[in-house]
């Protein structure tokens, strides 16, 4: 009875064409911002924004520039650990190289030099597809986990891989305390996320699905593979570069090229897949899911073992954290192949009948 | 020229290791089109239970025969492998027919963090031993030709001995028995298979199962070589590019593939190693693999892939 377009005339084009039709739609997402935004900071504490909050909208960004990839051009990727190492890498060199480089060009410059790195990664799409081209970008991951251990350049000659950076601030706000790298966060991820939102439902992002629906068909209708696929690659590796060096600089402030392993474009790739492939919200979906559940499992399994009077070791605890967490992606691949935001869609398609069904 | 010999051999019994864990890749993506990334979860599982059944098993019956021992933890771990490849086809595959590879994938990268979970808790998470009793001395070989001779490691020769015979026997079941005969078919084309009164879910079985037993051949040459521990699981990563270079779908690919990459890393690590700073081994094998689909899109001796509208 309230969430339906009903009613709402159009009388521009201009209204017509907007990111959220329906005004229902619109309100929602500002209020969702600005509780994001002003509310949250009331009700969280700090243990809460350095391990959930912040992790969250991080990897939700990042999320969402592998889900461009995977979900709206469907070319599968197990790369994006080391895009989003690319990316945090060279906003570290950029930021320290440049005198007086301003925060947000670096982080902006990463995600350009990963976009670069992308590109280059991107050309076997041309030539093979499925799952030849996943283990193919994993050459992209092996290349650069050893580029940053071993070529001294990149972390300014140490010798361990890792670097800092630290006395953050933009336009003389400094960011340090969580509060203030959850804001900064947050105002990248909306930033990103509508212009996502917005690309993928432009020319470019309907040359991107007809890729993945049937690339013969696409190419036969007019659109240019190259151009499409190469395109993907260059948007996906730049909202991922962004989101590495976001991670680098905020999340971690220290780091070393373990951070951006394999372990995360498989982690990145889980999002997706869980969260719903060629749906922005699904990534952010994907991305709380991915997050808060080893952080459950890991408070949840000790108490849970206390409570049956047994002591468990924490090597049991991540055995049986690893074994539950696979167990759960398993289940939800089987019980929801189209993710959460498959379940999402269709609780909205409900609310528009309730409370009178046919 | 020595130096370049021995380097060479060493490539290729590394080699015919790759191709072991590779071929457990080709021969469940060939019967059910699951892209299975758990090979490497499988390769420890499998090992870990021989590595501690080898040593629960005299402690448990005061068996003092060596052996005799080796035999029945080797007999016990294929019946675990066995376990294993039903329950995943019980549980996981039978509900994901007729899903996007890509779903598939995820599905094994799921049951991946499941095995490693459940062999660590089962059999222990410590670096264990598997001594089946492979000489360890390195002998010389073609003295006659080249001063010194030329070194070879002997636990390499067996291992690649015990490669070729596997493959050997797996392409016997594959062509001879009326069981390889299913499973070719169920590889060609599911629906038609089915349609002549295949049973799949029997033939998944069967074809998780035989890629469990090349897991426990491989992870017993691997766990004596490095000894059983979690890192064994990285060995299918080292696989891959195999794969994709000898092309998904094709067991000769497997070998042929697996020797290339263990040559050509051999090669680069050596020749071209110091001049990057060393350790490029792994990267070189997937470049190597990356640089040749540009060419050949299916692998080596992939099936030719034909695009229809």
């Amino acid at each position: 009875m309230f969430y339906r377009e009903n009613g709402q005339f159009k009388t521009s084009y201009r209204a017509d064409q907007q990111i959220f039709a329906i005004a229902q739609d619109r309100w929602a997402i500002l209020a969702l911002i600005a509780f994001a935004a002003l509310g949250v900071p009331f009700l969280a504490d700090e243990y809460l924004f350095r391990a959930i909050l912040i992790p969250f909208l991080i990897l939700s960004l990042a999320a969402l520039g592998v889900n461009i990839l995977v979900g709206y051009c469907g070319q599968i990727s197990l790369g994006s650990g080391a895009f989003m190492a690319v990316g945090a890498y060279m906003a570290y060199n950029t930021y320290i190289r440049v005198e007086g480089m301003p925060l947000i060009v670096a982080l902006l410059a990463g995600g350009f030099f990963a976009t670069l790195v992308g590109m280059f990664f991107g050309i076997p799409s041309l030539r093979v597809k499925g799952l030849y081209l996943a283990v193919a970008t994993l050459a992209a991951q092996f290349f650069c986990d050893w580029a940053f251990l071993r070529v001294g350049w990149f972390t300014n000659n140490n010798a361990s891989g890792s670097v800092s950076v630290s006395n953050l601030s933009v336009l003389g706000w400094n960011i340090d305390t969580p509060l203030q790298k959850y804001w900064f966060c947050l105002g990248f991820l909306v930033v990103f996320g509508l212009l996502a939102k917005n690309l993928v439902r432009s020319a470019i992002g309907r040359e991107w699905m007809a890729i993945r629906d049937m690339d013969v068909a696409a190419a036969v209708i007019g659109i240019r593979p190259v151009y499409a696929k190469l395109s993907a690659f260059a948007v996906s590796a730049f909202i991922v570069g962004v989101a590495g060096a976001l991670w680098g600089f905020v999340h971690l402030g220290a780091w070393e090229p373990a951070a951006f392993s394999i372990d995360r474009s498989f982690q990145l790739l889980f999002m997706v897949i869980i969260g719903g492939m060629g749906s922005i919200m699904g990534s952010f979906f994907g991305a709380a899911f991915i997050v808060v559940l080893p952080i459950f499992l890991n408070q949840f399994l000790p108490a849970l073992g206390a409570l049956a009077g047994v002591e468990i070791s924490t090597a049991t605890v991540a055995h049986a954290e690893a074994m539950i967490f696979g167990a759960l992606i398993v289940w939800f691949l089987i019980v929801e192949p189209h993710g959460l935001a498959k379940l999402w869609s269709i609780g909205k398609q409900k609310l528009r009948l309730w409370p009178f069904p046919h | 020229m020595a130096f370049f010999l021995e380097t060479l051999f060493g490539g290729l019994m590394a080699g015919m290791l790759y191709s072991l864990v590779a071929l457990g890749f080709v021969l469940i993506f060939k019967a059910s089109g699951v892209f299975n990334f758990a090979q490497g979860a499988m390769v420890l599982v499998a090992a870990l239970c021989m590595a501690r059944f080898s040593e629960w098993i005299p402690l448990w019956t005061g068996l003092e025969n060596k052996l005799l021992s080796n035999m029945l933890a080797f007999a016990v771990s294929v019946v675990f492998m066995f376990l294993l490849a039903w329950l995943i086809e019980r549980l996981v595959l039978r509900h994901l027919v007729n899903q996007e590879g890509v779903t598939l994938l995820m599905a094994t990268l799921g049951i991946t963090y499941f095995i490693d979970g459940l062999g660590q808790t089962i059999f222990g998470s410590d670096i264990y031993k598997i001594d089946v009793g492979m000489p360890k001395d390195p002998m010389f070989v073609l003295e006659s030709i080249f001063e010194g001779g030329v070194l070879i490691n002997q636990e390499d020769v067996i291992a690649a001995v015990v490669a070729a015979v596997l493959v050997a026997a797996l392409s016997l079941f594959f062509q001879k028995t009326g069981t390889g005969r299913a499973l070719r078919a169920v590889a060609d084309d599911h629906q038609a298979a089915q349609s002549i009164g295949i049973p799949l879910n029997r033939i998944w079985v069967i074809v998780w199962c035989v890629a469990g037993i090349t897991a426990l051949v491989a992870g017993i040459i691997w766990g004596s070589k490095l000894g059983v521990q979690f890192s064994l699981t990285t060995v299918a990563l080292r696989a891959l590019p195999v794969i994709i270079l000898g092309g998904l779908t094709s067991v000769p690919g497997a070998i042929i593939g697996g020797l290339i990459i263990g040559v050509g890393e051999k090669l680069s690590e050596v020749y071209l190693g110091p001049m990057v700073g060393g350790g490029i081994e792994i990267w070189f094998a997937y470049m190597l693999a990356l640089v040749f689909l540009l060419f050949r899109p299916q692998g080596l001796f992939g099936e030719k892939i034909i695009d229809r509208v």
